[in-house]
């Protein structure tokens, strides 16, 4: 626990040293506050932010991630020589890089949304938006991970992966489905876009999003039928019950390679 | 002290490690030495648990490697490449390291002393030369007083200066009665440094013994020419069979 700390604390400070991290909360700030400025406050302003969430999160934390592991490999191969369980250097590594990130967004959103008074009128919908681009970050940051530890070699390979898999979650899927639905709009289709919805962990927020907001018709179509299906509450439910196990997944798999790998 | 036996490890389908026995006992210099690509970081990974073998087994100090980490306290290693966070300074990462370690840096300050980084120490590493940058691996590797020294190629981007305070170091640490295993291409080096000499080919040991033997087993005065011999395309069994043929033709055509 203290050789985790200790890790979790080092690249903290790192990262800190670094004005690459304080820039991305920055961003995030400057465009919360331009948004609550011009597009008058309220849940628009809300649903614009968690679309550019939706969209700008999960590629951040994926390269962010993988860039650690190809930018890091040195330094990696020297913590794993001294006397440190691989168990312990993982999550050391992980939650060291992963929760600034996630910091840097949920601070740079959280404060306009404070000085402008949102949170007050809108509290429970503006945590929601922020907890969901915290998730997603973590997520993502594993999934970087992941595939910087299967092409540990091949760095072109795993940025080419990263790209790819940002483009078919963030803009592909629902385009996607609707594709399918369109073609076989002949059949009851309804539990396999929900099936298909709960693989796609930027979807599943999504749905969150738009059953909190209440706005299906706005927001995709996977959004609509899981609204039509379980209705708000049970709905969002369901969607976290499936983006915990999004969450635990990739971190699992990274740990799992991780353990067994060769450097 | 470090056993291993048949040792076996293949990269995918291309086989690293054929089968390996070897036994370094403790208080020995041992260099290793072979063509690109024979094996000798593998075998150095694997001891030192960075690379998983397939089959057989490795024990140090006693401790078979099994996944427990403890068995790393006792061993110093100085990578070829030294790159760390660009943003840590010096002091930093001494000190970040030792708390990872939770030993004493017994010999932090000699060390930094000796290769005249005492300067550097408040730099973030991202503005130290190479060399400057393998002089600290150099003391991260020897400050904590470990039992076994792992260096791969140590000296390559050394400065003749340092390169002759790293080599008198190591002399040092020699006659503390550490065991010391060097990989390197310079054949001088390893000449001035270790008494054993592990030659490997192809994943397999082809040569171990001491450093005298092999210059009179080879009928050479100098390392280089020795392991030159040993690379020369046939391996020794064939190189033998080869100048016995032609022995057994001489006698004919003269």
């Amino acid at each position: 626990m203290k050789l985790l700390a200790q890790i979790v604390l080092n690249e903290w400070k790192t990262l800190l040293r670094g004005k690459w991290m304080l820039g991305y909360g920055f961003i995030f700030l400057a465009l919360t506050d331009s948004l609550l400025r011009f597009g008058g406050g309220g849940s628009e302003t809300l649903l614009s932010l968690s679309n550019i969430m939706l969209l700008f999160v999960p590629l951040v934390a994926m390269i962010y991630g993988i860039l650690y592991i190809y930018q890091s490999r040195e330094f990696i191969e020297l913590l794993l020589i001294q006397p440190v369980n691989r168990q312990v250097l993982y999550w050391g590594l992980f939650l060291g890089i992963s929760t600034p990130l996630m910091a840097a967004f949920i601070v740079g959103a959280l404060l306009p949304l404070g000085w402008h008074g949102i949170l007050l009128v809108d509290g429970v919908s503006s945590a929601m938006v922020l907890g969901l681009g915290g998730v997603l970050t973590l997520i993502f940051a594993s999934l970087g991970f992941v595939l910087g530890l299967l092409f540990y070699e091949d760095k072109i390979k795993g940025f080419g992966f990263t790209i790819v898999i940002w483009l078919f979650l963030a803009i592909l899927y629902d385009g996607l489905v609707l594709m399918l639905v369109f073609l076989f709009g002949d059949y009851p289709l309804e539990q396999f876009v929900i099936g298909i919805s709960m693989l796609n962990p930027v979807d599943l927020a999504r749905i969150m999003i738009i059953l909190e907001f209440d706005i299906s018709a706005l927001m995709g179509y996977t959004g609509a039928v899981f609204n039509k299906f379980f209705g708000s509450s049970t709905g969002i439910l369901t969607a976290a019950v499936m983006l915990i196990i999004w969450l635990t997944a990739p971190m699992w798999a990274g740990l799992r390679i991780f353990r067994s790998k060769d450097f | 002290m470090i056993e291993i036996t048949s040792l076996k490890k293949s990269f995918g389908d291309l086989p690293v490690l054929k089968g390996m026995n070897l036994s370094i006992p403790k208080g020995q210099a041992t260099g290793i030495a072979g063509p690109n690509g024979a094996g000798k970081t593998t075998l150095i990974k694997t001891i030192l648990g960075l690379v998983k073998p397939d089959s057989g087994e490795i024990s140090v100090n006693g401790n078979i490697l099994d996944g427990n980490c403890d068995y790393r306290k006792d061993i110093g290693y100085m990578p070829q490449v030294a790159s760390y966070p660009e943003n840590m300074k010096v002091f930093e990462l001494l000190d970040f390291i030792t708390g990872l370690r939770e030993q004493e840096a017994v010999y932090k300050e000699e060390l930094i002393e000796q290769f005249s980084i005492g300067t550097e120490l408040k730099k973030p590493l991202r503005t130290l030369s190479g060399g400057n940058r393998q002089k600290v691996g150099a003391v991260l590797s020897m400050m904590f007083n470990p039992d076994i020294l792992f260096f791969d190629e140590p000296t390559a981007g050394l400065d003749p200066g340092s390169s002759h305070k790293f080599k008198e170091r190591v002399a040092e640490e020699k006659s503390r009665g550490k065991t010391i295993i060097i990989t390197s291409h310079i054949m001088s080096e390893l000449e001035q440094l270790v008494d054993h000499v592990i030659f490997i080919l192809d994943g397999n040991i082809r040569y171990y013994g001491t450093k005298e033997n092999l210059l009179y087993e080879s009928n050479e005065e100098r390392l280089e020419a020795a392991i030159a011999k040993m690379m020369g395309g046939l391996p020794p069994e064939g190189k033998i069979g080869y100048e016995k043929t032609i022995l057994s033709k001489t006698p004919e055509t003269v």
